[in-house]
């Protein structure tokens, strides 16, 4: 048992825009402060920074935008989009084992402005240093296998031939999650309905993925500061403790498309870090009030509720045909709109909405919410949360 | 549909890897076997992920699989490509799966499980793509294999 346990007592973001104009440092910054804001915490409090290997934004550049003087931890995240819960489960085991005492987890990024992913060069590997990443890559972008959606759409591809799921059923994901972006102010598709006939009639990216299942690209930062349950009690808002966080790499992982395994119709990675969060919580899918679960496209919802335990394998086709995603259903999911249709923030801004659930704050409340579950990204090293409050 | 001779990604070959793109240059689909259990294994790497050997050699395959997945990648194009990029995931009759082109289909057409067969596209570059398409119609004379 840890001597400490940690809590989220801050959440912070910039604007989610297409084009922030602004670096991606000051996103960062920004973010960091309005989350310690948030939180009742002085920015020289501040000891511990946390974020994703790919962040732009170096933790010296932070902490001196920050006055943070004496930061005593430092660490980050791989795999891209599945490294935000990742994030908060390295500030988690430094606050437990008394490395930091407040930890900020941020994420600050100009992807639609500046630096868009899935944007090949013309050479897989630098020509004086060969890493395995790229070597990876070559089996795969040459022949055009080039962007994440394609990546998904081999996964895509099999999940509907084996469950007999139907671009529908990713529509409907979709259309949930803009019902929800609908009611939400800072949701980049605020007020902006989707039909499922506007899904199907939208165009196609890598086939069988159409423009509507791919998530959004946003600039924007957010940041997350926490701190022990301890201290968590004399500060402005309802703790939200972690109550388990793990981190997951599944059979035979290549880059972004893991097509050598057994089975390519599922999560492998997020079923690992699903079985740890259960095993470390004590607590069940049935507990949760709520899933935040990392929307980079509309099938990997599915495939992620069937990986964490919601349905079996197969299954989570049924579960969105049956509305159970949506308010009042047996899973609500991404109620914040999810990336699909709030922002794309590398699931930052989908733990955030996680927070503001259990504090009583979100925009789509459910009603009494006391247990959350977050994920990383599917098919990429991956990582969850589960947040209670107490 | 064609597929690209110039302009695609290239791939970065290391020293576990340089033997596939060899081959392709030749005109040969080889894949690595590990000489202590006899599993096949792609993409290479330097050990087997069953019996740890770093011992391996290479095996030339028949060229023939089915179709396990496949995209159509329509946007953007990636580089190198005027038209959507059909890509399958072609399951080797001999076991491992290998991602690859498509060439000559109707991507419309195309059936999970249908056989293919190996083609190797020279590109300008100065590599070889290691390609499948559907194997051609045999009608007791002409030649048996497409060549883009």
């Amino acid at each position: 048992m840890a001597s400490a346990q940690a809590a989220i007592v801050g959440i912070g973001a910039t604007e989610f825009s297409k084009d922030s104009g602004r670096s991606e440092l000051r996103l960062a910054v920004e973010a960091s402060l309005s989350a310690l804001t948030d939180a009742g915490l002085e920015p020289s409090e501040v000891n511990g920074l946390v974020t994703f290997v790919l962040d732009n934004n170096a933790e010296i550049a932070v902490a001196r935008n920050l006055g943070a003087d004496r930061i005593q931890f430092f660490a980050r995240t791989s795999g891209g989009g599945g490294g935000g819960p990742g994030c908060i489960g390295l500030a988690t085991m430094a606050i437990e084992t008394g490395r930091a005492d407040v930890v900020v987890c941020y994420r600050g990024m100009n992807e639609r402005s500046q630096q868009r992913f899935g944007q090949p060069s013309g050479y897989a590997g630098a020509a004086s240093s060969i890493s395995t990443q790229a070597v990876d890559n070559s089996w795969t972008m040459p022949y055009g296998q080039t962007t994440p959606a394609a990546n998904m759409a081999q996964s895509a591809r099999r999940y509907m031939f084996q469950y007999g799921a139907t671009s529908e059923d990713f529509g409907r994901v979709a259309v949930t999650q803009r019902a929800y972006a609908m009611n939400n102010p800072n949701a980049f598709f605020y007020g902006k309905p989707l039909t499922l006939e506007q899904h199907q009639a939208s165009r196609v990216i890598a086939d069988p993925l159409r423009l509507f299942d791919c998530c959004q690209e946003t600039d924007a930062g957010v940041a997350i500061v926490l701190t022990s349950t301890e201290r968590a009690r004399d500060l402005r808002q309802i703790p939200v403790r972690v109550a388990a966080a793990a981190m997951g790499i599944g059979p035979q992982h290549h880059n972004m498309a893991p097509v050598y395994r057994d089975d390519i119709a599922a999560a492998p990675e997020t079923r690992i870090v699903g079985e740890q969060l259960w095993a470390r919580s004590g607590l069940r899918p049935t507990d949760m009030d709520l899933a935040m679960l990392y929307d980079h496209f509309s099938c990997a919802v599915l495939m992620q509720l069937e990986a964490l335990g919601f349905c079996q394998l197969g299954e989570g086709k049924d579960l969105v045909r049956g509305g159970e995603l949506g308010p009042g259903g047996l899973i609500p999911t991404n109620t914040n709109g999810g990336q699909l249709s709030e922002a794309y923030v590398h699931g930052f801004n989908g733990m955030a909405e996680a927070v503001r659930q259990l504090r009583g704050t979100a925009v789509n409340q459910i009603a009494g919410a006391r247990h959350a579950v977050a994920t990383g990204g599917s098919h990429v090293p991956t990582s969850g949360i589960v947040l209670t409050v107490d | 549909m064609s597929t690209p001779t110039s302009g695609r990604v290239r791939p970065a070959m290391s020293l576990d890897t340089q033997f596939f793109w060899d081959a392709a240059a030749r005109g040969e689909l080889r894949i690595q076997r590990c000489q202590s259990c006899g599993r096949l294994r792609h993409p290479p790497g330097p050990t087997c992920s069953h019996c740890l050997s770093f011992e391996w050699d290479t095996v030339a395959m028949s060229g023939r699989g089915t179709l396990y997945s496949y995209l159509v990648l329509h946007h953007p194009l990636p580089p190198g490509f005027d038209a959507p990029a059909v890509v399958g995931v072609i399951e080797l009759e001999e076991g491992p799966r290998i991602i690859s082109n498509v060439a000559g289909v109707d991507p419309a057409t195309l059936r999970i499980g249908e056989p293919l067969e190996v083609l190797f596209v020279p590109q300008e570059e100065g590599w070889t793509a290691p390609q499948f398409s559907r194997p051609a119609v045999h009608d007791g004379g002409g030649s048996s294999r497409t060549r883009l």
